[in-house]
């Protein structure tokens, strides 16, 4: 299975053929079940090889597949090749596992939906394009997957697409990316003019007799372009707005961006990339910052939001700010460890969103929910482990990757204390929105306001199932849809536990299990000495964070179902930073006000006004002009009498005898 | 022997008053009998080089233009009875059917 591993992308592309094209034709169920099984069928092809590549011996364990020579043109060239090796392959079991969850929670929420076919046929296009991003062997490849899951993204934030704003929403997804992906590009060309070849293994081969750079280098540049690219995809500062209103798509989308594929490109992309981010300490450093930066600004969002996709959406946000934070310390395993969990509980709690948002008819108001435990006890509980996760209960998922991410921020030389301490604060933020978001949905008094009007997640629902039900209570959806709740669920309990600390098993398995692909990361002296002797201090961060964590958690108790009228007097007393962090911040009007206003302006007067209406119309319409006026002149010659004819013919004549005579 | 000269002047005299009719003169026969005096300027000219320079080129070219000046002859006087018939007019200023 190996060694014929690229295999599993055709699956996902032959549903999306088969999906696109005849699954209009197609009952529901058909379609449905083609595009899942497509995915599962990856999944057991990545599965397979991921466990061959187990039983091989760790310096083995990179296999490279060319599948066809891709491009040929003078010295330059680049073939279509696969590798599969640690990294690579767990992003897969990610993409696959995860999305393979998605798709088959898809067949029951999008039932009845107008253009269910299509939507399938975008997931599956979707998987296949970042099966291509983490399979690929050279940048080039990895940036078809990178564009690709671009385009999917606006194709699938854009599914209701009568309705303005998810128009507007995926162009939105659409442009900002671009901005990054320019800055990808321009990386890739200055990598090409430095090293001739974008294929990682001879990269990273012929940077890895590198040693850091001092100063602001060729290295830091490329990195730097990089991560440009990075903060576009994974909505990092000032890339990220565009993931809140992502939001408007369906919500298994949702979770298929947050979690699965999307935003984890440019994690995984950096983490890819060790080898020269490792050599480039200015990079790393300004990817910290701007990670720290953005895992608090968007914590502080989602303290602040009403719509319960919005909180998940900043919460993603926030998260990603820690994944950049590990690669930014230099610890990309922590970073790719988080990734995994992240995509489990995140996922779930998108999944289980959705089925809030099912069960209330589309209403998506915290405020206009409560009290939904005892309609919904399944997503409750799911939903509740996926929360506890992300706040990092101990000995859960989240629990290990993010202690591990503030522990290297800590301990790593690139590191410090103060990076520490802001993770931490971010810690106990997002422990109380998560928990806020709880309260405000399963808990507390019934505030129940089935949704009239279509929200953000419009939905259409018209079939006569759906209209049956309008004035029930909330009542939990099918077998099909708590499935991957659960499954997800579990994931999200146990998926840490492939990458225990020190102070808990004898190894970290998962960066054993990682190491070769960071084989050529340059690392400073103190990775060796700081495990084992830290214990102590390890513990001591850990138990620091769960007790910010804690305090998150009491607080959110404290004003949600202790004291409800408590957040109100609060955001009445501080009402300036409420207003603040409940509009984001504002960092879309001033994006506005900077960018798109100043843009427009000039595009209308100075594109448009001055380049185009005056001077190529000009240009253009003055020459005609210019012929008419001449043949004005040279029609009056024409006056159909036989005299005037010879005439000009006589003055020709002469013409050319006085200009043969006199020259 | 009379000079060559005193042949092409004779002949440029011939040629101007023929042009000058066919530019000035509105009648049809007329302007066609100045195309035929104009003809005629150069066949002399031709014939006079032909015999300054001894050769017999001149000579023959005279005779394609004779035989050119009468077909164009036959042509042109069909044309313009076709025209007095039709425009019942031979003023050719009256007459601008090639202006489109």
């Amino acid at each position: 299975m190996l060694d014929s591993f690229p295999i599993l992308l055709l699956f996902p592309l032959l549903g999306a053929a088969i999906c696109g094209l005849a699954g209009k034709r197609l009952p529901e169920r058909a379609v449905g079940a083609i595009a899942c099984s497509a995915v599962f069928a990856s999944f057991l092809v990545a599965a397979a090889s991921f466990f061959e590549l187990l039983g091989l011996s760790p310096e083995q364990r990179v296999r490279v597949v060319e599948a066809f020579t891709w491009i040929q043109a003078g010295d330059f060239a680049s073939s279509a090749s696969f590798l599969f090796d640690p990294l690579s392959s767990l992003m897969i079991l990610v993409v696959t596992g995860v999305g393979f969850l998605i798709h088959l929670y898809s067949m029951g929420y999008m039932q009845g939906e107008d253009g269910y076919y299509r939507y399938f046929a975008y997931l599956n296009l979707f998987i296949f394009m970042m099966s291509v991003l983490v399979l690929a062997d050279n940048y080039l490849l990895m940036f078809v997957g990178w564009e690709g899951v671009g385009l999917c993204s606006y194709l699938l934030i854009g599914y209701y697409f009568k309705e303005r704003f998810a128009g507007d929403a995926a162009k939105k997804a659409f442009i900002v990316n671009r901005i990054g992906d320019f800055g990808f590009l321009l990386g890739m060309f200055l990598l090409f003019s430095e090293f001739g070849t974008l294929a990682y293994l001879d990269v990273f081969e012929s940077v890895s007799a590198l040693s850091p750079e001092s100063g602001f280098g060729v290295l830091s540049l490329i990195t730097l372009l990089f991560f440009v690219g990075a903060t576009g995809k994974s909505a990092q500062i000032p890339l990220f707005t565009w993931l809140p209103d992502a939001m408007a798509g369906p919500t298994p989308v949702s979770a298929l961006i947050h979690a699965a594929t999307m935003v984890t490109a440019g994690v995984y992309m950096i983490a890819r990339s060790s080898a020269l981010y490792s050599r480039a300490p200015d990079t790393l450093l300004i990817v910290a910052v701007v990670a720290l930066a953005t895992a608090l600004l968007s914590a502080l969002i989602a303290v602040a939001q009403r719509d319960i996709k919005k909180v998940l959406a900043y919460s993603t946000v926030s998260q990603l700010g820690y994944m950049f934070l590990a690669c930014g310390v230099g610890a990309y395993t922590a970073g790719i460890f988080h990734l995994m969990t992240h995509a489990f509980f995140k996922a779930l709690l998108f999944l289980g969103s959705g089925s809030v948002i099912l069960a209330m008819h589309h209403q998506q108001d915290l405020f206009k929910m409560g009290g939904l435990r005892k309609y919904l006890p399944w997503t409750w509980a799911t939903m509740g482990i996926a929360t506890l996760a992300i706040a990092g209960f101990p000995f859960l998922s989240g629990f290990f990757s993010k202690d591990e991410i503030l522990w290297e921020a800590f301990s790593s030389p690139y590191g410090g204390p103060a990076f520490y301490a802001v993770g931490a604060l971010v810690a106990g933020l997002t422990s109380f929105y998560m928990f806020r978001l709880m309260f405000l949905c399963f808990h507390g008094s019934e505030r129940i306001e089935m949704g009239e009007h279509h929200g953000d997640d419009d939905h259409h629902a018209q079939g006569p199932e759906k209209q049956a039900h309008h004035d029930a209570k909330p009542k939990e959806p099918g077998m099909v849809v708590l499935l991957p709740l659960v499954l997800l669920a579990v994931l999200s309990f146990i998926g840490g536990w492939v990458g225990l600390p020190p102070w808990l098993a004898e190894t970290n398995q998962l960066h054993h299990f990682l190491e070769p692909s960071f084989q050529y990361k340059y690392s400073l002296a103190a990775a060796g000495e700081h495990h084992g002797d830290h214990t102590a201090m390890e513990l001591t961060l850990a138990g620091l964070a769960v007790a910010l964590g804690l305090v998150g958690f009491l607080v959110a108790y404290w004003s949600y179902i202790r004291d409800p009228e408590l957040p109100q007097r609060v955001s009445t007393r501080f009402a300036g930073a409420y207003q603040l962090m409940r509009n984001k911040f504002l960092v879309d009007e001033l994006y506005d006000a900077l960018f798109v206003h100043p843009l427009q302006w000039i595009s209308r007067n100075i594109l448009w006004r001055l380049m185009d209406a005056s001077i190529i119309d000009g240009l253009v319409n003055g020459t005609a002009a210019l012929v008419q006026i001449f043949s004005q002149m040279a029609r009056r010659m024409q006056t159909g009498y036989v005299r005037s004819y010879a005439a000009w013919v006589l003055f020709g004549t002469v013409l050319i005898f006085v200009f043969y005579f006199t020259s | 022997m009379v000079p060559t000269a005193h042949y092409l002047i004779l002949g440029a005299v011939l040629f101007s008053i023929g042009s000058f009719g066919v530019l000035f003169r509105r009648n049809a026969i007329t302007m066609f009998m100045c195309v035929e005096i104009m003809l005629n300027a150069v066949n002399l000219t031709l014939i006079a080089y032909s015999r300054s320079l001894q050769q017999v080129d001149g000579q023959i070219f005279v005779i394609f233009v004779m035989v050119v000046a009468a077909a164009e002859a036959s042509v042109g006087l069909a044309i313009i009875v076709v025209l007095r018939k039709r425009q019942g007019t031979l003023d050719v200023d009256s007459i601008d059917n090639m202006k489109w």
